[in-house]
Formats: structure tokens, sequence, C-alpha cells
């Protein structure tokens, strides 16, 4: 093995403004990316759309994650056990696209955040390490 | 018998996808983002270049897999493979046709030679196997190739080395060597370059660390498997993890590998979009 388990998952958790999806993230949040699964489903989206408090009562999930989902605060919902690419069907039924739902996890406007992206992205600089502070 | 002749990769944005699909690729947003596979889509298309069969390294984004089941590797054995809908409907392309006597002989052999994949049968496949496939040949009514769909997780933690990748690759070469018959091979390496779509963090693009990426598929590529993971999400951001999948591709190549083609450009919805054509050595 070229590296100690423990130090590899360490080092995951030393990115500034990131949440890698680990096993323990990815346990934390079964049922919550299960949920988003069931809305690939046109009926499961129609009745989600009609009640979304309804619908959420059919998931073991916790009132912290339902109230994060019915917020749809998305950086909440990463630290609740979320993946982006299982949200993503949650801000596609909203008719979202990942630009719109991204941007509102960086505190920017989705034209802010936009016109960064246009202008060459955000940095590398200063957000690597937590750590290093570089 | 078998070849592979070349290896691709390239971006497997959405985006590109709803550009091709709409007709936006005169639009100035993404005039620079299809000028750069013009090249690709006149000399994939020469008789003596074109595959008859694209190898294709890509993941699934919660779309045929969910979390009851996550394979490391997998490879696609059926006849054919649906597009998935991925919460919009369908998108509007060619089924995806397998050389399925192929990929049971590569599947096969992967196996014996100690990867121990997942056999996948029923797969609808999302914008990680499709967006590849509509930006270099467009908008025909059927595929021009037969697609083997390769599989790698890249999503739930720990996912594979890109050492473990790079092996994969030379894997997959030995076992398109030993099939007999007479088929021009591309493997294709999807997904990348830098792109975080995820956190305040969000929007992080590394021009440099992907610019010596691609340099490096040539004139550095015993580093590339070296590249621990940590230094893809630190340099390119989290979902820049993709790039190991870059690295199936290019372990399946030998010898005096060539750069026949590249492109990067930022950005392409979230993320930087990087493409580069390589000529198999001897
Ligand atoms: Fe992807």
């Amino acid at each position: 093995m070229p590296q100690k388990v423990a130090e590899y998952f360490e080092e995951l958790e030393d990115i500034p403004g990131t949440r890698v999806f680990t096993a323990k993230r990815a346990r934390k949040g079964y049922w919550l990316n299960q949920f988003c699964m069931s809305l690939m489903k046109h009926e499961n989206r129609e009745r989600w759309r009609a009640d979304e408090r309804a619908y959420l009562e059919d998931w073991p999930m916790t009132d912290e994650q339902k109230e994060a989902l019915l917020a749809r605060d998305y950086n909440r919902l990463l630290d609740l056990g979320g993946n982006v690419y299982y949200l993503a069907k949650v801000f596609s039924t909203d008719g979202l696209s990942f630009v719109d739902a991204v941007s509102t996890m960086t505190g920017m406007s989705v034209d802010d955040y936009k016109k960064m992206m246009m202008a060459g992205g955000r940095s590398p600089k200063g957000v690597r390490s937590i750590k290093e502070g570089n | 018998m078998a070849k592979i002749t070349a290896g691709v990769a390239t971006s497997h944005i959405p985006l590109i996808g709803v550009g091709v699909d709409q007709g936006k690729q005169d639009d100035p947003y993404f005039k620079p983002i299809f000028a750069g596979y013009d090249w690709t889509k006149e000399w994939i298309m020469k008789p003596e270049n074109k595959p008859d069969v694209v190898i294709m390294v890509f993941n699934d984004h919660a779309s045929a897999f969910d979390q009851n089941l996550i394979p490391t590797f997998a490879i696609g054995c059926a006849d054919e493979f649906q597009p998935a809908d991925e919460g919009w409907g369908p998108r509007p392309v060619p089924v995806v046709k397998n050389h399925a006597d192929f990929a049971w002989h590569i599947a096969e052999n992967l196996i014996l030679d100690d990867f121990d994949m997942t056999i996948i049968n029923k797969m609808d496949v999302d914008h990680g196997l499709t967006v590849p496939l509509s930006a270099v040949f467009g908008q025909p009514e059927e595929w021009p190739v037969k697609v083997i769909p390769l599989a790698v997780n890249v999503v739930t933690y720990p996912i594979p080395s890109g050492e473990r990748c790079w092996k994969l690759g030379e894997a997959i070469a030995r076992a398109v060597e030993s099939f007999p018959e007479d088929l021009k091979v591309q493997v294709w390496g999807t997904g990348g370059m830098s792109h975080q779509l995820q956190g305040p963090r969000a929007g992080l693009i590394n021009a440099e660390w992907d610019q010596k990426f691609l340099d490096d598929m040539t004139a550095n590529p015993e580093h590339l498997p070296l590249i621990p993971h940590i230094e893809y999400l630190r340099e390119t951001g989290s979902e820049g993890i993709e790039m190991v999948m870059w690295l199936v591709m290019r372990g399946a190549l030998k010898g005096q590998v060539k750069e026949l083609h590249r492109h990067y450009h930022v950005p392409a919805s979230n993320t930087a979009l990087g493409h580069i054509v390589l000529e198999n050595g001897a």
C-alpha cells in the first residue's frame, strides 16, 4: 500500500471549502442521496413539486437533512452527506443549471460567478490547503 | 488481430451535449468550444484512422449507479445501451451499440489478468459517455463506431489510484492484442480537466496544471501514474479527479506516443475543457 489509509483521509479534509465524498459522508447521506435519485422519475418529480414536505415523509432522513433540502441549502446538504451529482436531481427539478446551483454555494451572485468563469475561473492560489494556507 | 491505433481524451461536460442537441455551435459562447473538435472530426472519419471500436473510459454521475452499487471498475457487455434520463429526459442521441464478443473477451482477459471487473448488462449511459461521442461525431443517425463502456468510480472515495488506472490501461492493451478479429481500436479517456462543482471553492480552474498534464501525456508519461489523488483535488478542484480516467487511456498506449492534436478552453460551464489526440507507438 503506497500510503496509510488514515493519512489518506486526513489529507482529503485539508482542502478549503471542499467536502470530498468519502465513505464516511456517503454513509451519513445514504437516504438523502437515494431520495435525490427518486427524482429521476417523472411521477416522483410531480409528487415532490406538489408537496415537498409530504414527499419527504416517505424517506428516513434526519430532520436537519429535510430542512436543508426544503431550504435548498446546498453547502449544508454537502455537510450532511449529500453529493453534488445526487443533489443535481433536486436542482434540475427546480430548472436550475449546474452553474446556477453551484454558484449558490460560493456566496457570489450567479452573474458574478459567471463573470469569474469567463475571466478564467477561480485561482487555486490560497485555497490549496488549510494547514499550509497556500 | 485487433490493434489500438490511437488514444483520445476529452472532457464530457454536459453543456457540450446541450450545445450539440440545441444546435448552438455558432453561438459566441460555444464557438471556441466546438472549434477545437474540427480537427478531430476530420481526422477520425478518414478511412485509415476511423476506429471500428472505441473503448470508452467514463464515469457514471448517479444515473445508472446509485448508492446501492458502487463498482470500482465495470465493463458493459450487452449489445446496446440507451441514453440515460438525467432529470430532463434522455438526450436525443443514437443508441450506443457494443461489440459484445469483443467486450466479453476483454472482460475475461482482464479478470484473468487480476483486474476484478464488474460486468454490466443493463446500463443507461449518461453524459459521461454520450457527450464525447457528440463532440467528435456530431449528430449522426447512428454512431459510426461500436462502443465498449468502461466505467470507473470517481465519485465515492476511495476511488482507484492513478497507478491502478494506468495498469488497467496496460491490461486492456494486452486483452486487445489477443483478440483475433482485425479491428482498429481506440481508447478514449473522458472527464476533467480542472473543475469543482461544490462548496465555496467552486469554479476553481488551474490552467497551468492542466497544460502540464497535457504536456506530460507525451513529454513525461512515467510521472503521470504517480500523481496522488490529493494533488488533483488541491490543484484542479474536487471534480478534476476525473483525470485519472485519462490514465487508463494513456496506460493502454505504448512506445513513442505522438501528440496529434490538442484543445484547451476555459470556460465551458464550470469547467476547463481539455481534449487531446494521441497516436499509438509501435
Ligand atoms: Fe464527469
